[in-house]
């Protein structure tokens, strides 16, 4: 076992794999950051708010003014030098940090999607994927080599193959297989779309959608690992992510992720993509085909502890719901960073009440004056928000010369087409809690089961 | 490789021709009538048109022109006789207005409509002022408080106690020049809104069956909520009853100057809201396309049955109301706030529940979904 173990970690690949990797993720990266700019979100979403949801642990991550645009500059250049394998490795670790901090700024923007390009960009900073067919690589003859330790291909495989089979063992719950909800409420508001409207109204097709949408996730890290299958796997790769981004807004996800899921393919493939661009930029690509082995660098004990640290921990996040009681759906506590796409139509209402504890005194308030209509969404239904947002009323009004504040709420959430129930006692105080990733007590019951997991 | 590569490309063009709908304005025809068993919004436009909003515009349209007329009428001749005619047509009028309130699209939305015709309470003192100077211009956002139905009821009902006095202080060329500019000016405001419905903008509201935020059923249903939750719930009953603050607040009371207007608006709206609701035809018991049959067909009757009992419930509750809410407020405010609580019921109702039933999104950015 150790033996193969260590033969493993001897054993090499073509370079090939990762450089159009790496060429692939720099560039779609870069179109993200352009793509976000255009849309006007900087502006919207980072530098309108008069108040943003921290992270718990990272509340010093704030925007940064009008320099939040040079934040996205040096993340767009980032990934720029990462597709050239210019300066690789500052360039990849920029790209981690400022991409990273980017999505720490407010919570209310989550996505799974964001979140696995943090981790991918981690990942990258201790590959090499600028030994082959990069900038690097041509000029200093020294750092390019043909071949690379097999791992660091297989840890980019197996990143995508969890995220993928974590995604498919989410949907594994009664409400997406037995109600396919919440696609039974998105598809046929869908009713409008070109050839495909009409079938969005037929009752079979949410289940449809829901069940083949499981089997995709769970199965297709194996059919693409496995040569015979990889072909097909690869048309049904596209066809799932053209389908959901015809359906849904994901935005750049679809392309991200067909773009990765070329790395299964066999370094033959790539070299043939390498040529094409080679060919249209005229570069000299047999320059970097010297055959040559990276070999054992000083701290590559490091790094492969690193790496098993961090899939360790990838590995064993999305369990840790396990460890809270109520409903994962409804409470959301250790929802985040789990690879749970796409599972719920959840909504809530919340009205906030500042009470004077001893005059008895009291308003409410009014969320718009605080809140854009997309963080007024996203916090009326995720309790960690709701607590963030009332200790910020309280500071906010004791600004403003109020004293004995007492802040209490009164929610609703719907979820998955169940009607609407009151979802935080009304009658607590919620400045007696503060944010921690302790169970929080003040969440009522979800009175319903979601069976699985 | 090859193949592969001509699948990524033509992946990328159908991803390049799906993209094309982010901009919302698809106009694939209204051809859903073809399939039984999608729900037709174009038809549910249509009604929401032809059988609801047209017509009411069109009636309170003849409503202000005669609300015009007996104001040219008064301030040529101001007699008792002539103010009592005027004050029962600014009632109805100001009651005919609550059936048309909550349609702030299109034109009355680009005129700020609403905004001009009834913003209260009523910025009283600026309007003294404005008389006795006798210089103003109603069409400046500024003069939103001193003009629409509250400078009306301030005029025809606030400025004396009994009739005589009242008609007294039109021997004044200032104030009946303020009363027939206020009362032209509503007019002549409905006549371009009701005009826009007559012509064009009709069937732009109707063709416009997207999905999409931009959508006109999209669009609607942001209004209708808003109207129902910030102008029925909070302006004409959370207000007056301080139900935001603790503090009862008589002054915010709809029509404060009459003595027993402020009811039959708060039921007018009520009504207007929920025969919307229901896809009730404007003045008359058919009824077509709405909420209600959206959500049936959705198989949500259950919820279309809640907001409508909750409707009911909340009708019922404004029985016990007296006809002056001023006077509710200062004798019996609980009742107002009992009032507040059922509406507020019917606030999560439709903006939560029903909105998500729908698949509808309220006012959100226009992020990325995971």
């Amino acid at each position: 076992m150790k033996r193969s173990i260590a033969k493993y970690f001897n054993s090499y690949t073509d370079a090939a794999p990762l450089a159009v990797f790496r060429i692939g993720f720099g560039l779609l990266m870069l179109a993200s950051i352009i793509r976000f700019y255009l849309n006007g979100w900087i502006e919207k979403l980072y530098i309108t708010p008069k108040f943003h949801f921290s992270y718990y642990g990272f509340e010093w991550v704030k925007p940064l003014g009008d320099f939040t645009y040079l934040l996205f500059i040096v993340c767009g250049t980032a990934a720029f030098f990462v597709a050239i394998g210019y300066k690789y490795r500052i360039a990849i670790i920029t790209f981690f940090l400022s991409f990273t901090y980017i999505e720490l700024m407010d919570k209310t923007t989550y996505l799974n999607h964001y979140y696995f390009i943090s981790i991918l960009s981690f990942l990258l900073i201790f590959l090499p994927a600028h030994a082959y067919f990069s900038f690097d690589a041509w000029k200093n003859s020294g750092k390019a080599f043909q071949k690379i330790p097999r791992w660091c291909t297989d840890s980019i495989k197996l990143l995508l193959a969890m995220v993928y089979f974590y995604a498919g063992l989410a949907k594994l719950n009664s409400d997406w297989l037995f109600n396919a909800m919440p696609l039974k409420i998105w598809l046929p508001s869908k009713y409008d779309l070109p050839y495909l409207g009409d079938l969005m109204q037929q009752e079979w097709v949410p289940y449809a959608f829901s069940w083949s949408g499981m089997l995709y996730d769970l199965l297709i890290p194996f059919l693409l690992l496995y040569k015979r299958t990889r072909f097909v796997a690869f048309l049904a790769v596209i066809v799932f992510h053209v389908l959901t981004r015809v359906l849904f807004p994901i935005g750049m996800f679809p392309y991200i992720m067909i773009i990765s899921a070329l790395i299964f393919f066999s370094p033959k493939v790539h070299h043939q993509i390498l040529n094409k661009i080679s060919f249209w930029f005229n570069i000299n690509k047999v320059k970097f085909d010297n055959n040559l082995l990276l070999n054992k660098s000083r701290n590559r004990k490091a790094v492969i502890s690193i790496i098993s640290v961090f899939f360790l921990v990838q590995l064993l996040l999305p369990w840790r719901y396990l460890l809270y009681p109520n409903e994962l759906f409804w409470t959301e506590e250790g929802y985040r960073f789990s690879w749970r796409v796409m599972l719920m139509e959840k909504a809530g209402y919340a009205e906030f009440k500042v009470v004077d504890a001893e005059s008895g005194k009291r308003f409410y308030v009014n969320n718009s004056d605080f809140l854009t209509p997309f963080q007024e969404k996203q916090m009326s239904f995720q309790p960690d928000f709701i607590l963030q947002y009332a200790h910020f009323l309280a500071d906010h009004f004791r600004k403003d010369g109020h004293s004995n504040i007492e802040v209490y709420v009164e929610s609703y959430v719907g979820l998955n087409g169940r009607k609407s129930k009151s979802y935080i006692s009304a009658d607590v105080n919620l400045l007696n809690f503060d944010d921690s990733f302790k169970h929080k007590t003040f969440i009522l019951p979800f009175y319903d089961e979601i069976k699985g997991f | 490789m090859i193949r592969i590569s001509k699948i990524l490309l033509i992946a990328t063009l159908v991803f390049t021709a799906c993209s094309t709908k982010d901009d919302g304005q698809d106009t694939a025809g209204t051809d859903g009538g073809g399939d039984t068993n999608s729900f037709d919004r174009g038809a549910m436009l249509e009604n929401w048109a032809d059988n609801i909003i047209v017509p009411a515009f069109s009636n309170f349209k003849s409503s202000t022109q005669q609300l015009e007329d007996l104001t040219v009428a008064f301030t040529a001749d101001p007699t008792e006789e002539n103010l009592i005619a005027l004050k029962s047509q600014f009632e109805s009028s100001y009651i005919d207005f609550q059936t048309v309130a909550m349609f702030d699209l299109g034109k009355a939305e680009e005129l700020s409509y609403r905004r001009f015709l009834n913003t209260y309470p009523l910025a009283a003192s600026e309007v003294e002022n404005k008389i006795e100077s006798g210089s103003y211009n109603l069409e400046l956002p500024s003069s939103f408080k001193e003009q629409g139905f509250p400078a009306l009821d301030y005029l025809l009902n606030g400025i004396g106690n009994a009739n005589a006095e009242i008609v007294a202080k039109y021997s004044s060329e200032n104030y009946r020049n303020y009363l027939l500019d206020v009362s032209k000016r509503i007019n002549s405001l409905t006549a371009e809104v009701n005009a826009s419905w007559q012509g064009d903008y009709r069937d732009t509201f109707v063709s416009n069956i997207s999905s999409s935020s931009t959508g006109s059923v999209d669009k609607f249903t942001n209004k209708y909520i808003m109207y129902y939750e910030t102008f029925l719930r909070s302006g004409k009953i959370g207000y007056p009853a301080g139900a935001f603050t603790g503090n009862p607040s008589p002054i915010n009371v709809e029509a404060y100057y009459s003595s027993d207007l402020s009811k039959k608006l708060y039921v007018q709206s009520l009504k207007t809201t929920q025969d919307f609701f229901n896809g009730k035809y404007f003045n008359t018991s058919q009824t077509g396309k709405s909420y209600k049959q959206y959500l049936e067909f959705l198989e949500r009757g259950d919820l279309a049955n809640d907001i409508i009992s909750q409707f009911n419930t909340i009708n019922s509750q404004a029985a016990n109301l007296d006809d002056s809410f001023k006077s509710q407020v200062e004798t019996n405010n609980t009742l107002m706030l009992v009032a507040f609580d059922e509406l507020q019921k019917e606030v999560v109702l439709l903006k939560l529940d029903m909105v998500q039933a729908l698949s509808i999104s309220i006012n959100y950015v226009d992020s990325d979904g995971d």
